[in-house]
């Protein structure tokens, strides 16, 4: 029945015989024939089968079948690509981590050199640049280096039994500071170089300088890596669109002919891909999480595993942190949205060169 | 409903293989297109239902000139016309039911809305006990009016069938005839093109004859 309560068609319509009508036409009288007789509804082999399957009505079946699109290789493709990113994102996200916390050690720690010279009393030096570093605010504890620790500083390149008074070796004294903000470093390097004598002031920054440097171009590479990787994926997502859309031709053509617009089409191939995508960027990134959590409890252990110590020494845990997380979920979401959106642009340019 | 103006159509560089084409499908009419192979029935089809432009003349559908209507206005014509192919065009992983009611999804209507529209249009073709069978189980002529009932379903103003009746028997053909009688008896003007003259037989109707690209027609 229509929405007015009308019939759509009476059923048994076709069984009546047919009345000319306003611009119509009659079918013409047939001897011998069984024209007369209404068309009846064959009875066939499957009948039974499709009761058994639908008891009643099924859910409507996809209008572009699943198993048309490539979707395990795909699926497969996309997982890789989603690990390769977000093995990307953690790593670069451990080095920025560790170069943070190497740049935070270097800037709370300021070195004065006292390099020796004719007519100096070295020890009377250092108890003046002691009391003058601690006279500045954000300086915490001042600690000259004692003869012992100078000849182990020394020993790996002059090697044992050192005679310090022997060789002109510059002393140092290790300056902590509390608070970087209320430290005038400007004040103390000039302070220094004014009142001890052979004294300069070394506040590292030409190691942070090299660590942000070092760490900004891992970002750097680490992003092009992911363009890269991303981009494989899109390339990957529109040959399989193209293919899908080849294999769907015969469902391309109906859906034209039934008067589907080219957004209801492009939807009906976007429907799989966002699944396809949603479902290899979490494969991907559950491997990815899976691998970095390892890691962090192996860090954790302090494993004997050859590699795992130096590069806790080098990159601090190896955690990836809640920023690496929230980035591998971020490039999940952005490989969906990305399969899906490729899938979507590839099916209207496919379309475009139909017409 | 559909006035062509001085049709001409020609694919590529070559020849033209429909020549001055002027004629109406009036509203509530019945016409048989007939000719032999290559006269250009299929392209003829294909002009009626939109899907090709005419390299020369007008064409005139619903009162819009087609070469004025954007592509994204088409679907719109296009869902004004029904088209029957003589190979079905099911598709075979959808039952009869759901390949029935797929220009309603396309439309966007809940299939709560269509449910009753499409089961008594199923028994209407007699295809009420089929409706769950996928078209690969379905014989030709049960295929034949599945394709039918699709393309009646959104109860469009022209119907156009190419070749219906190419892959049934006798019995069958003249049965489909009749749903196409009773079709036009309802208000929907029918377009079939055929090359079956005992079914033109059958039908006091007008008939339109291409041959060699030129159309004659006798009413």
């Amino acid at each position: 029945m229509t929405k007015t309560g009308k019939p759509l068609f009476a059923t048994q319509a076709a069984q009546e015989s047919p009345a000319r009508q306003s611009g119509g036409v009659r079918q013409r009288p047939r001897k011998n024939t069984k024209a007369g007789k209404p068309p009846r509804p064959p009875v066939a082999a499957g009948q039974a089968r499709a009761k058994r399957r639908s008891g009643g009505l099924r859910p409507p079946a996809a209008i572009v079948p699943p198993q048309a699109v490539a979707g395990r290789a795909l699926t497969l493709v996309v997982a890789i690509m989603s690990f390769l990113a977000c093995v990307t994102v953690g790593s670069v996200a451990i080095v920025r981590e560790a170069a943070d916390d190497w740049a935070n050690e270097i800037t709370r720690e300021l070195t004065i050199q006292i390099r020796p010279a004719d007519g100096v009393d070295m020890l009377r030096e250092i108890d003046k640049a002691i009391a003058l570093a601690q006279e500045f605010q954000g300086v915490g504890t001042v600690h000259a280096l004692s003869d012992a620790e100078t000849r182990e500083l020394l020993r790996p390149w002059l090697g044992d039994g050192l005679d310090l008074d022997a060789l002109p070796v510059p002393r140092l004294i290790k300056v902590s500071v509390d608070d970087p903000q209320a430290l005038d470093l400007a004040a103390l390097r000039q302070a220094v170089s004014r009142e001890i004598a052979g004294g300069s002031l070394d506040d590292h920054s030409a190691w942070t300088d090299r660590l942000a440097s070092m760490a900004n171009a891992v970002v750097i590479a680490g992003f092009a890596i992911l363009v890269l990787v991303l981009w494989s994926m899109v390339l990957s997502v529109v040959f399989a669109t193209r293919a899908a859309m080849s294999g769907n031709r015969e469902v391309v053509e109906v859906l034209h002919f039934v008067g589907a617009e080219e957004s209801f089409i492009a939807r009906e191939f976007q429907r799989h891909f966002l699944l396809l995508g949603l479902k290899g960027g979490i494969i991907g990134g559950a491997i990815a999480c899976v691998i970095f959590i390892g890691l962090d409890v192996l860090a954790d252990r302090r494993s004997a595993l050859p590699g795992v110590e130096q590069a806790t020494v080098l990159f601090g845990d190896l955690s990836v942190g809640p920023a690496g997380y929230l980035g591998i979920l971020a490039v999940i979401f952005l490989v969906t949205v990305l399969t899906a959106i490729t899938s979507r642009f590839s099916v209207h340019m496919h379309l475009a060169q139909l017409d | 409903m559909i006035r062509f103006e001085n049709v001409g159509l020609r694919y590529g560089m070559g020849s033209e293989v429909l020549r001055d084409l002027t004629f109406s499908i009036e509203p509530q009419s019945f016409q048989f297109l007939t000719g032999p192979s290559g006269a250009g029935k299929t392209s003829l089809m294909r002009l009626l239902f939109l899907s090709m432009k005419p390299t020369r003349g007008i064409v005139n559908a619903f009162g819009r000139d087609t070469s004025a209507v954007s592509k994204s206005e088409l679907p719109g014509l296009r869902r004004r016309i029904g088209i029957v192919f003589q190979d079905f065009r099911l598709l075979d992983h959808m039952t009869t039911y759901e390949n029935v009611a797929l220009p309603l999804r396309v439309l966007g209507q809940e299939e709560s809305d269509y449910r009753s529209d499409v089961i008594e249009l199923l028994k209407w073709v007699g295809l009420g006990e089929r409706m769950h069978v996928l078209p690969p189980v379905l014989s030709g002529g049960e295929k034949q009016r599945a394709a039918i009932a699709r393309a009646l379903i959104t109860r469009p103003e022209l119907l156009l069938a190419d070749e219906p009746t190419g892959n049934v028997d006798p019995p069958l053909a003249r049965r489909l005839l009749r749903l196409f009688i009773e079709l036009n008896r309802l208000g929907t003007s029918v377009v079939i093109a055929t090359h079956d003259l005992a079914l033109m037989e059958q039908v006091d109707a007008r008939r339109m004859i291409l041959n060699e690209g030129r159309l004659s027609i006798h009413d």
